[in-house]
């Protein structure tokens, strides 16, 4: 994170004046709310069918019957829409002491602390960024909030639009398609290379936080994107069902990077449905970090649909005290040639429960398919626990399914060592911790991974003492 | 004056008694060598000097210039001086080297060493063991050779500067010339700071290089028989069998582990 100061305005004295109600849908979901959430938006009579469709299935659709618990969840409970700048209703003195201190000791800035902690949700990041948004534009890459993109460019973002994930997927999908709101669009032209990674950072103004993001990323053929979503300081709201959809094109000889950190403060159930489809010789990389939220379930997805495509997920679940991570990935092989490896490396400690659950999946038609799941669990203590359930399914006989997988506590003999050279109980588990994270550690941007180990070193001195 | 103290110390393995009641005094400038059939407690002795939790000292005491050593953590331990070079060093994966020792040097120091100071430390005391400069960048000893770890012990030790170093076995996976070169860099640190040195070898090449000032055998958990240079001679020459006879002791056996071949296991049940 960057330690640049943030120009911070008084954004909600300026909408004083107008009729909130006209901004915030009542509590609970109804189809009335769902009009209301698109007239506000200004939608395209489309999108707005599209959403009473998504509604009508969400209301028939039961909450899946497997992972962890979620029948608690009352629908009838969340607001569904805010308008950002009405999301002001957060005082500082509200929020957590405990998120308070990790910023203060990560060293974030003031403005940044705010906006992270939903105090402020303008944070106006076009200035800042500018020059750096200024030559992917010169590039002809589009890089906007999901709820811009619809308006600009209404052809391609039709073309994709929820062809990836349906509204019929899951409960959650079709809840996420019928109030969605904000969350990154991107398109990448064809043979175009972004240098650096293109970080939601850049365009957070309005509608990064929110609760129902929609993420659409088309990387055309021979285009090569990195793009990193949100930081990894944890994330303070009030809200607590979080239910995202992100969907990835990957065309032909493209190559897409999707890495995120999700640090969401304890209270948030985050459910996302996580999909690519990858194309000829095309490569999808997904660096999946999970150390926040109560209830996690995600499972980033690679359908690998033409000849010699490539999927990849390098991700990391750690669960710490009322903590369930349910988090893996999904290979879904359909032509031949193709090529998956997935590493997941999960941590439970002070009674967390983290569970890995995937699944490999080689069609009929993916002849000389070949994949690698590696699975290795580190448990703290004994009040935690962890379950791996890997499915791996192949319907044709010249492809391989290689599977590993290790559970283990930290073995006494390199505690040993590491303390008779000085180090302290603490700093030695910690340091066989974040060795044990580190194959996806090193597979983040520098100044994330700084911000990962730290975070983590002081959630382990919480628990060590 | 640097002085370790083990006075009587009785110490117990998952029940059972190894060390029974051994008394030993290192000075610093003194090379200690300690020798003794394997399976009589030398390797034990030194791990409960370090405070290995598998070891359970129940009788006896452990000082460093006066202070309770047992009273002592691990890392408390290391931290007062005390430095055991390891027989079986751990691996530790996805942590460098240059990360684990810069931490282990941290944590004896009130203000953390500039980088480049370390650096520079590091990537002498590299080339001085004569190891591959990329050292510092490698995981802790993962897909290390024999040879690279015991090497590595060393460079530890170089740079963390005990008071008094204990080495188990260290010459094991190591040629003649690694040997000189770790028996080079003891003699200068003994040179420099004064560094006190226990060693366990079996290897009579190693111990002529490093001229040890004391020899003690540990037979059955006790030292039996303690001298100078002329004692390790006349070991390497007659063995130990002497020993049993002048002192009345009976040396401990190692208890070979019958190892199980799989063509035996389904000779005894099919009876082929």
């Amino acid at each position: 994170m960057s330690d640049m100061q943030i120009p911070s305005e008084d954004y909600k004295y300026g909408f004083h004046d107008e009729d909130i109600s006209l901004y915030k849908t009542k509590q609970g979901l109804t189809e009335e709310t769902i009009r209301e959430i698109s007239r506000i938006k200004q939608e395209p009579e489309w999108m707005l069918n599209y959403r009473l469709q998504a509604f009508a299935k969400f209301m028939e659709m039961p909450i899946q019957d497997w992972g962890p618990e979620l029948s608690r969840l009352n629908f009838d409970e969340y607001t569904y829409y805010i308008k950002p700048s009405d999301k002001t209703e957060q005082r500082w003195e509200d929020v957590p002491e405990t998120i308070k201190e990790t910023f203060d000791k990560l060293g974030i800035p003031e403005a940044e602390k705010e906006f992270l902690a939903g105090v402020t949700t303008q944070y106006d990041s076009e200035a800042v960024y500018h020059n750096m948004l200024e030559e992917v534009e010169r590039k002809g890459v589009i890089f906007l909030d999901t709820d811009t993109a619809l308006k600009k460019h209404p052809d391609l973002f039709k073309k994709y639009f929820g062809k990836l994930v349906p509204y019929t997927d899951n409960k959650f999908a079709a809840l996420n398609s019928c109030v969605w709101s904000g969350g990154s669009f991107i398109y990448v032209p064809k043979g175009v290379h972004l240098e650096k990674p293109l970080q939601s950072y850049f365009r957070i103004n309005t509608e990064r936080m929110g609760q129902f993001e929609r993420t659409l990323i088309i990387v055309d053929e021979g285009a090569d994107v990195h793009y990193v979503e949100g930081c990894t300081a944890p994330i303070y709201s009030k809200d607590s069902l979080h239910a995202a959809v992100v969907e990835i094109f990957v065309h032909k000889n493209a190559r897409c990077r999707y890495s995120t950190v999700q640090n969401w403060s304890d209270n948030i159930i985050n459910l996302v449905t996580k999909r690519a489809k990858v194309f000829a010789n095309g490569s999808m990389e997904w660096i999946d970090g999970n150390i926040g939220s109560g209830v996690n379930m995600k499972y980033p997805a690679c359908i690998l649909a033409e000849p010699y495509a490539k999927g990849i997920c390098v991700s990391i679940a750690v669960a710490g005290k009322k903590q369930i991570q349910d988090a893996g990935a999904k290979m879904i092989h359909l032509a031949e040639d193709t090529y998956s490896n997935i590493i997941s490396k999960s941590v439970s400690r002070n009674g967390g429960e983290v569970n890995y659950r995937g699944l490999v999946f080689h069609g009929p038609k993916a002849q000389r398919a070949k994949s690698k799941v590696e699975c290795d669990t580190l448990i703290l203590d004994k009040q935690s626990r962890s379950d791996t359930i890997p499915t791996n399914v192949s319907k044709n006989k010249t492809s391989q399914i290689e599977h590993e997988a290790t559970v283990s506590n930290i073995s006494e003999e390199q505690l040993f060592y590491l303390m008779s050279r000085g180090l302290s109980r603490g700093q030695a588990t910690e340091m066989i911790v974040m060795g044990f994270l580190e194959p996806f550690t090193r597979e983040l941007p520098m100044e994330y991974a700084v911000e990962l180990n730290q975070l983590l070193k002081l959630d382990m001195s919480d628990s060590i003492g | 004056m640097s002085c370790l103290k083990i006075d009587d110390l009785h110490v117990d393995v998952d029940g059972k008694q190894i060390l029974k009641g051994v008394n030993l005094e290192i000075h610093e400038h003194e090379t200690h060598a300690l020798m003794g059939p394997n399976g009589n407690g030398k390797s034990t002795l030194l791990a409960a000097i370090m405070g290995n939790p598998k070891y359970h000292v129940t009788r006896g005491s452990i000082t460093l210039d006066g202070q309770d050593v047992l009273a002592m953590e691990v890392d408390e331990r290391s931290k007062a001086g005390l430095f055991l070079g390891m027989q079986y060093p751990s691996e530790v994966s996805g942590v460098t080297n240059s990360d684990f020792l810069r931490a282990a040097m941290n944590a004896r120091r009130e203000r953390p060493i500039p980088l480049f100071t370390f650096i520079r430390e590091m990537e002498k005391t590299v080339k001085e063991m004569e190891m591959k400069p990329d050292l510092a960048h490698r995981f802790l000893n993962e897909g290390f050779s024999g040879g690279e770890k015991k090497r590595n012990e060393i460079v530890q030790m170089k740079m963390l500067k005990p008071s008094i170093a204990m080495l188990d076995e260290i010459d094991s996976g190591l040629d003649v010339d690694a040997l000189k070169l770790v028996a080079k860099m003891i003699h200068e640190m003994q040179i420099e700071q004064g560094m006190g040195l226990v060693v366990v070898s079996h290897y009579a090449r190693f111990l002529d290089l490093l001229k040890p000032t004391h020899a003690h055998v540990l037979v059955d958990g006790a030292i039996v028989v303690s001298g100078g240079s002329e004692l390790i001679e006349k070991i390497d020459q007659e063995g130990y069998d002497w020993i049993e006879k002048e002192y009345h002791v009976q040396v401990v056996k190692e208890e070979k582990k019958k190892v199980a071949l799989l063509q035996q296991c389904a000779a005894g049940t099919k009876g082929v």
